[in-house]
């Protein structure tokens, strides 16, 4: 392991990787990568590397979880063992299946489940490399991923986190704020509903804390979600020239 | 899932709150009757029962001998762990913990040891080698809505009831040596969730609540009313109005509990 930096922030009031404190970490988004799933998405956001895939909607597995008014939505998130530093055990942590909860009920309130009654859609993530913030950077792919998927959504959902590092109020925690930082807020949003579906926080902060800090995890949402947007355009633009070739 | 009785409830729930009403008769940010029981288990290091309405938890502690995390080899170790027994619940079914069951340890432990409750330095016999390994076990008896609430009151009303044994270290030996010590307290976090029901937000869901709701928000208040720790829940969403509308109920509401309780 690296030696523990001293401070989180320095003297010019920037990050360990030189950052300004509501910067967030180079985000790079691709739809469509997957190509059994019938939807799928790729980021990168610092040294995260995630890809998510959606199948569904389809039958119901086991039979007798359908639900007669709306589809299921099922959740996976998963971290490969050579994603940290120490191997992990491919088999499911308390923690991944803590996530999973989490993510999905994050994305829930974005998908029309009425529409496709007694199926069930699957959501899977898997996180090649993670670096700080996986389940926010998960969210942002596993929505683009049922968009590419065709599924109706109200909104696209996009995470970001805030949340102390030292004594400042920073954007998109990579690992070593996550760490040693004082406190972190993920947050997901659909921005277009003004609707936060995902609020967690662990740390300390007081109450003026924790209001910039969701502010700013919120700016930091509108930023990607833009990149969302292109990354799906990108994807049948493609389609697009290849057609007319 | 959604069944005729809870669409007719429902709707009656939420008329009723559109009034600023509950079917309880409560008001929209009051507690249900609150009871705590310290000691009720004398085989385990620490106990306490706490009743919120007619939902009922009773969490042990075990303060055993094990190894340190080697990012911490000068720290205790905390264990929290969560049983929806089959007992307390229609719902409730035995078997490994389900994702339930694990979101609600997780909060719990989440709000005892981001507020730092336990002086988990004051827990190392030997630096590297051993600690002092404090097992909280969270046990849902009857299940009529806010678990989270009652399961961290209950929690940390049994560490402040948990003892460990007086020790010595003899020649690299560890001898456990006759009488006790109370567990190092340093925090005594309160964690208030809030359920919002259409576009109202009430306090300590009930059951039936619970039921209806459209997503749940968690925090944790410690001593000092800062926040330690937040979980929302459930397939809705918040406004971020309401998230710090969330903010300062809790603030307050933990305010009042930590008055009641002189903790």
């Amino acid at each position: 392991m690296n030696e523990k930096p001293e401070k989180l922030i320095d003297k010019k009031g920037l990050r360990l990787d030189g950052r300004k404190p509501d910067e967030l970490r180079p985000v790079k988004l691709e739809v469509g990568v997957i190509p059994n799933a019938d939807g799928s998405a790729y980021i990168e956001q610092g040294k995260n590397r995630i890809l998510a895939g959606v199948y569904g909607p389809r039958e119901v597995h086991p039979k007798h979880l359908a639900l007669q008014d709306r589809a299921v939505l099922k959740c996976r998130y998963h971290m490969a063992p050579f994603s940290v530093q120490e191997r992990k055990s491919p088999a499911p942590s308390r923690r991944e299946i803590e996530i999973s909860k989490v993510i999905r009920e994050s994305l829930e309130p974005s998908v029309f489940t009425e529409y496709y009654p007694r199926t069930m859609i699957d959501v899977f993530i898997e996180v090649l490399q993670a670096d700080g913030g996986t389940r926010c950077a998960s969210i942002t792919a596993a929505s683009l991923a049922l968009a590419d998927a065709g599924i109706p959504l109200k909104d696209l959902v996009v995470a970001c986190a805030a949340g102390k590092a030292d004594d400042t109020i920073v954007l998109d925690l990579m690992d070593e704020e996550d760490k040693l930082g004082k406190a972190d807020v993920p947050v997901a949003l659909m921005p277009s509903l003004n609707g936060i579906t995902l609020l967690q926080m662990d740390g300390k902060l007081t109450h003026d804390e924790f209001e910039t800090a969701v502010n700013m995890a919120i700016e930091g949402c509108k930023k990607i979600y833009p990149m969302q947007k292109e990354a799906l355009k990108a994807k049948y633009v493609g389609i697009k020239e290849e057609a007319e070739e | 899932m959604a069944s005729v009785v809870t669409r007719i409830k429902q709707k009656q729930i939420v008329e009723l709150l559109e009034k600023g009403k509950r079917l309880d008769g409560r008001e929209l940010t009051d507690y249900r009757e609150l009871k705590i029981d310290q000691g009720i288990i004398e085989r385990a290091e620490g106990s306490a029962r706490v009743r919120l309405g007619k939902t009922e938890i009773v969490v042990g502690t075990k303060v055993e001998m094990g190894e340190p995390f080697s990012d911490t080899p000068n720290e205790g170790v905390l264990t929290v762990n969560a049983e929806l027994v089959p007992l307390a619940s229609p719902k409730f079914e035995a078997g490994p913990p389900d994702e339930n069951s694990i979101e609600l340890a997780r909060i719990v432990d989440r709000g005892i040891r981001e507020s730092k409750v336990i002086d988990t330095e004051k827990l190392c016999i030997e630096k590297g080698k051993k600690v002092f390994v404090v097992f909280v076990d969270v046990y849902v008896l009857n299940h009529d809505g806010n678990l989270i609430d009652a399961s961290a009151l209950a929690a940390v009303a049994a560490l402040l009831n948990t003892k460990m044994s007086n020790y010595e270290v003899e020649d690299g030996e560890v001898k456990l040596k006759s009488g006790y010590t109370q567990l190092p307290i340093k925090q005594h976090p309160i964690t208030v969730t809030c359920a919002k029901i259409g576009e109202k937000l009430v306090v300590d869901p009930g059951l039936e609540e619970e039921q209806v709701m459209d997503a749940r928000l968690s925090m944790a208040i410690d001593d000092d009313g800062d926040i330690c720790a937040i979980q929302k829940g459930g397939a809705g969403y918040f406004t971020p109005e309401q998230v710090i509308e969330v903010s300062k109920l809790a603030k307050d509401k933990a305010k009042e509990i930590r008055k009641k309780l002189d903790w």
